[in-house]
């Protein structure tokens, strides 16, 4: 009787002993093969193709066209950076981000780099190890209401019922402004857009809020759009633009440079059409760099000259972006903030020398 | 006074005329609505929204003509599309046959279970035998909604026998352990194990091991299918009479050969009402991987009314999805049924 | 013995590699948390929210805590699982009678039904059943007034709520009272059944402390009913999907369970010369509820996690408020999902520990 639980001990023992060494085994075997996130571009390089996280589908930043080929300016800026990186626009693979999961996946090392419509805040920054490298367009928290109900200002809102989706900083903004200004605004929280704007349409809410790029199409989407009227303020800032994981120097400046290119390409009047010509024709020292005809900017990012050149011929300038997608042919959204700091915007390219 | 029955049966006593009433007032109240909005005063041909509006006041159907493809193969490339048919029909004719052959229904049901996916995997993935490689994020829409759910089912069936067996198990440790696991996947909602999956698979993951977003829905899917299999398999295990076993073990054999020969398959067959149910959920739940960021059906529905030219017209995507939706499941489950009659009558097993 | 030996060995094989699997994952964790640079722990709890609830039962203010959130979004999940619990068993019944009576158009309509709601993905339904409910009622200025103070339209059901100290004494007490008697009604050795003598213990009590209270009325004022409690349209179009989708279920169940009762026993009772609806009522269901239970438990679980896609349709339950907008607020992914499985485990465990205790009782008393 004696040697049953005695046998049952060793074995157990044994299990243990075997259970300890496997586990060992493969802590060591992982601590050799896993070296911590390399450098950035050396995985695209050797991957053959940028990993871009975005938006599910959201009009003008992330939508697929009838053919299921991607628009909008979050995906032209993946395909410039993948002109520049690799040389061709078209190795850019999509990954489609929801709200709750984009950082996470941008943190577990999934994508390259986060253009999803995002605002980077001191909490992400911080707590999520993130970068905000550049901003690709000003946005702010605006509202989109019924006008019979007289409102002409978001402080009027006072007892209002606005209908918002989560997974944004939208909830936080109202909280926060209502707090501000003493206003008490009642919140109805969807998980998706079309949602809310139904709801919004049969009457549960007086208005939706959302950014300012966003509510200017959604008005254009309603059964009486001329029942609707955008409030002129916004009452948050959402400055949208590229994220990255912290801890590559180099990625952030290709990143942040090759945003400046874009936004120098307008100021010099670059544009897609004439940008090869003006590669050959230009007298302007500026062009001329941007375009890798004089100077060395390719190699002290670690990519060839003429970087900048096949990431402005992919969509144009950002002007020529902004336009595409958000100009009166599509969602008809005036530039604002979005225009150069030389017609007002807040767009204000460093120099490239 | 002779009516007809049909007759009698309707207004035979007063409270089925009271029924009778109440659900021709319903169907006047509800049908004649959806008829014009679906039909009478439907667009069939527009270039974007804008159009469809001009045109009349009904449903929008151009936006589905114009997204059709989208909808069923997602971006899946158009040159390859063949590979998505090939893959289907494979399924189709190896499917038809475990339903209807009467010889060799084994090597059917095996070939359904083992070359099936293997086939389809190569077909669809590619990158091998002069395929072109196609990426996951390049598969969606319905294509999408039946991969997953074929690769649930297939996989969850030998997980739910293990943890079936398991859980009958004279050993505590087996058998808590099972009962653990199987309590733990029913207890929690999809949704969020989904999202689990997606967000914190990779981090129980050695560092830099990046796993496919499709691969980790279908894990999750899998094992998730697993836990509702293995109470299912469970009913039917107890359904077969202990006589069986003792019969078998009488005749010589041991006691895995009388539970893997004997007990399972008549316990499987008993299962079989209680497979299809979950065959039907677990299609209509792929619809939540659109959540997390997978292009299916209902994911490419929910990003196609992004698109400018189609922003607003959420309601026909539903619909449409919805219709198809209606039909798959209606498909699966004739096919369920088709496949109780011919492992001769089973009894009927509720959904656990 | 050996082989008692060998299942011990066995056994504890599993629960070494098991335990060793789980320590592997352990270590990936800690490892990828210290690599990615993120913090891990539940301290935010305590950090101050700063958003509304929209409709709570819980008391709620925008200055109360995550961990705060969580409980009043708990609440809110239990209170939706509730509604529906009750709604799904009443509909399910219906439709399985429907389907069983003779009536060949109820019958065909209940089979239509049940195969159209079993077929089509939970999520549509629940968007459908939301949108025809704002259909349905009316807008804010047109809204059906029943007396003075009780108002229904597309913003939600306005009630007049009662505050007052005597009015909370009174009716707390009377609603305990009336609970603790039910529950003991059998064993006080009652015999008259207590549907009958509870109910109006239980009006006449909330009426007297009614005259107690301070009545605060519904009020349209600016953009909204102010003051009152408000029933908002979500919860009634969550437990309409919740439970339409549901109760097919519990319908096929309910008819599986009734044509398990034998068909003597139908027989025998119209032979004693009870009439078809008091045979149904008082012999097959009784004698059904008992191969009901099992199915039910199921279907019941699958009703609390059901209320999880209430997020799509703006009700404010622990995915929406907890696994949404603490998440993305927070940012604590890991954590966040972590207390949205275990509270859904815990409360899933515990319907069905009592689900089971039911059962037991019911087979009990069967014999």
């Amino acid at each position: 009787m004696t040697s049953l639980p005695a046998r049952a001990l060793r074995a157990g023992r044994l299990a243990l002993a075997a259970g300890a060494a496997m586990f060992l085994a493969t802590t060591v075997a992982q601590a050799q093969v896993a070296p911590p996130p390399g450098p950035t571009v050396e995985a695209i390089k050797k991957r053959g193709a940028l990993n871009c996280g975005i938006d599910t589908g959201v009009p003008g930043f992330a939508f697929q066209d009838n053919k299921g080929v991607w628009h909008g300016i979050d995906i032209d800026y993946c395909r410039a950076i993948a002109a520049a990186v690799l040389g061709d626009p078209d190795k850019v693979k999509f990954t489609g981000t929801t709200a709750a999961a984009r950082f996470t996946v941008l943190q577990a090392g999934e994508i390259d780099v986060l253009i999803r419509d995002s605002t980077l805040t001191f909490t992400r920054s911080t707590v999520l190890g993130l970068d905000e490298v550049a901003i690709n367009f000003y946005a702010g928290q605006g509202f989109l209401v019924r006008k019979s109900i007289g409102v002409s200002k978001a402080a009027d809102l006072q007892g209002a019922t606005i209908c918002v989706i989560t997974g944004a900083t939208l909830e936080l903004n109202i909280a926060d402004f209502a707090r501000s200004t003493g206003a008490k605004i009642g919140t109805l929280l969807f998980d998706k857009p079309e949602e809310a704007i139904a709801a919004m349409e049969a009457g549960r809410c007086d208005g939706y809020t959302d950014d300012t790029g966003s509510l200017a199409g959604m008005r254009s989407t309603l059964k009486v759009p001329a029942d609707w009227m955008v409030l002129p303020e916004a009452i948050s800032k959402e400055p949208l633009g590229l994220h990255i994981r912290s801890g590559d120097a180099r990625w952030q400046k290709i990143i942040f440079w090759l945003d400046n290119a874009l936004k120098s390409a307008e100021e010099f009047g670059v544009t897609k059409a004439n940008a090869d010509q003006l590669k050959s024709s230009s007298k302007d020292p500026f062009i001329l760099r941007l375009l890798g005809a004089e100077g060395d900017t390719g190699k002290a990012l670690g990519l060839d000259e003429a970087w900048a050149l096949r990431a402005i011929k992919v969509a144009g300038n950002y002007g020529e972006m902004y336009d595409t997608h958000f100009g009166p042919k599509a969602l008809a959204l005036p530039r604002g903030q979005n225009n150069l700091y030389t017609k007002g915007g807040l767009h204000y390219p460093l120099p490239i020398r | 006074m002779t009516r007809h029955p049909w007759f009698r049966a309707l207004f035979g006593s007063k409270g089925n005329m009271i029924v009778t009433l109440l659900m021709i007032a319903l169907f006047a109240w509800v049908v004649p609505g959806l008829v014009r909005w679906a039909f009478g005063h439907a667009v069939w041909e527009a270039a974007n929204r804008a159009e469809c509006i001009a045109t009349d006041t009904g449903a929008c159907w151009a936006f589905i003509k114009a997204r059709f493809a989208l909808f069923f193969y997602g971006t899946y490339p158009v040159d390859e599309r063949w590979r998505v048919h090939l893959g289907l029909a494979l399924l189709v004719v190896i499917g038809t046959g475990a339903l209807f052959s009467h010889r060799r229904r084994g090597w059917w049901l095996l070939a359904l279970m083992v070359l099936v996916p293997v086939a389809d995997a190569i077909l669809l993935a590619g990158g091998m035998l002069g395929l072109p490689a196609v990426p996951t994020e390049r598969w969606g829409g319905l294509m999408l909604n039946l991969v997953i759910s074929f690769v649930a089912l297939a996989g969850a069936m030998p997980i739910g026998i293990a943890l079936a067996f398991g859980r009958r198990s004279s050993w505590p440790v087996i058998r808590y352990g099972s009962i653990g696991l199987i309590e733990f996947w029913r207890g929690v909602p999809l949704l969020t194990v989904l999202f689990m999956g997606l967000v914190l698979l990779p981090l129980f993951l050695p560092n830099g091991v990046n796993v496919d977003n499709l691969v980790r829905a279908l894990v999750v899917m899998t094992i998730f299918t697993g836990a509702y299999m293995a109470e299912t398999i469970r009913g039917g295990l107890q359904g077969v009479p202990p006589g069986q076993a003792e019969a078998a073990l009488a005749l010589g054999m041991h006691g895995t050969q009388v539970q893997v020969l004997v007990v399972l398959p008549q316990a499987l067959r008993l299962a079989i009402p209680g497979i299809i149910n979950i065959a039907v959920d677990l299609f209509k739940d792929t619809s939540l991987v659109s959540i997390v960021g997978l292009f299916d059906l209902m994911g490419v529905v929910g990003q196609s009314v992004k698109d400018p030219a189609w922003t607003g017209l959420a309601a026909e995507g539903y619909v449409f999805a919805a219709v198809v939706f209606f039909f798959a499941c209606l498909v699966i489950s004739l096919g369920g049924s088709v496949l109780e009659r011919h492992f001769s009558s089973a009894p009927k097993e509720s959904k656990s | 013995m050996t082989s008692k030996g060998r299942a011990l060995a066995w056994q504890a094989a599993a629960v070494v590699s098991a335990t060793a699997v789980v320590l592997y994952f352990a270590h990936n964790v800690t490892t990828n948390l210290a690599v990615r640079g993120i913090q891990f722990g539940f301290g935010f709890l305590w950090a101050k929210a700063g958003f509304d609830i929209p409709f709570h039962l819980a008391e709620w203010d925008v200055n109360f805590s995550y961990g705060r959130a969580l409980w009043v979004a708990g609440i809110n999940t239990l209170f939706a699982a509730a509604i529906c619990i009750a709604l799904s068993s009443a509909l399910g019944l219906t439709l399985a009678l429907m389907r069983l009576s003779g009536n060949l158009l109820a019958a065909g309509t209940s089979r239509v039904l049940i195969e159209l709601i079993r077929n089509t993905p939970q999520l549509l339904q629940i968007v459908f059943f939301y949108f025809a409910v704002l259909q349905a009622l009316p807008q804010m200025r047109q809204s059906v007034t029943i007396g003075t103070s009780v108002f229904l339209n597309v913003r939600g059901l306005f009630l007049p709520a009662a505050s007052g100290e005597a009015w909370d004494w009174i009716s707390s007490a009377t609603i305990g009272l009336v609970v603790l008697v039910a529950v003991l009604w059998k064993r006080m050795g009652m015999v008259v059944p207590r549907l009958l003598v509870l109910p109006p213990v239980l009006i006449i009590g909330l009426v007297a402390a009614g005259f107690t209270a301070q009545w605060d009325a519904p009020v349209l004022k600016g953009f909204n009913f102010v003051g009152g409690v408000r029933v908002p349209p979500e919860i009634l179009a969550l437990a309409l999907g919740v439970s339409i989708y549901t109760s097919a279920f519990i319908a096929e169940n309910v008819r599986a369970s009734i044509l398990g009762v034998h068909r003597g026993q139908t027989e025998a009772a119209y032979s004693l010369g009870l009439p078809p609806g008091r045979t149904m009522a008082l012999v097959v269901l009784p004698q059904a509820m008992r191969l009901l239970i099992p199915p039910l438990t199921s279907q019941y679980l699958n009703i609390i996690k059901s209320t999880t896609l209430g997020a799509a349709i703006a009700y404010p339950e622990i995915l929406q408020i907890f696994a949404r907008t603490v998440l993305n607020q927070s940012g604590r992914a890991i954590e966040v999902m972590t207390l949205v499985l275990g509270v859904f485990l815990v409360i899933n465990l515990l319907a069905s520990a009592g689900m089971n205790a039911w059962n037991r009782r019911l087979t009990l008393q069967g014999r």
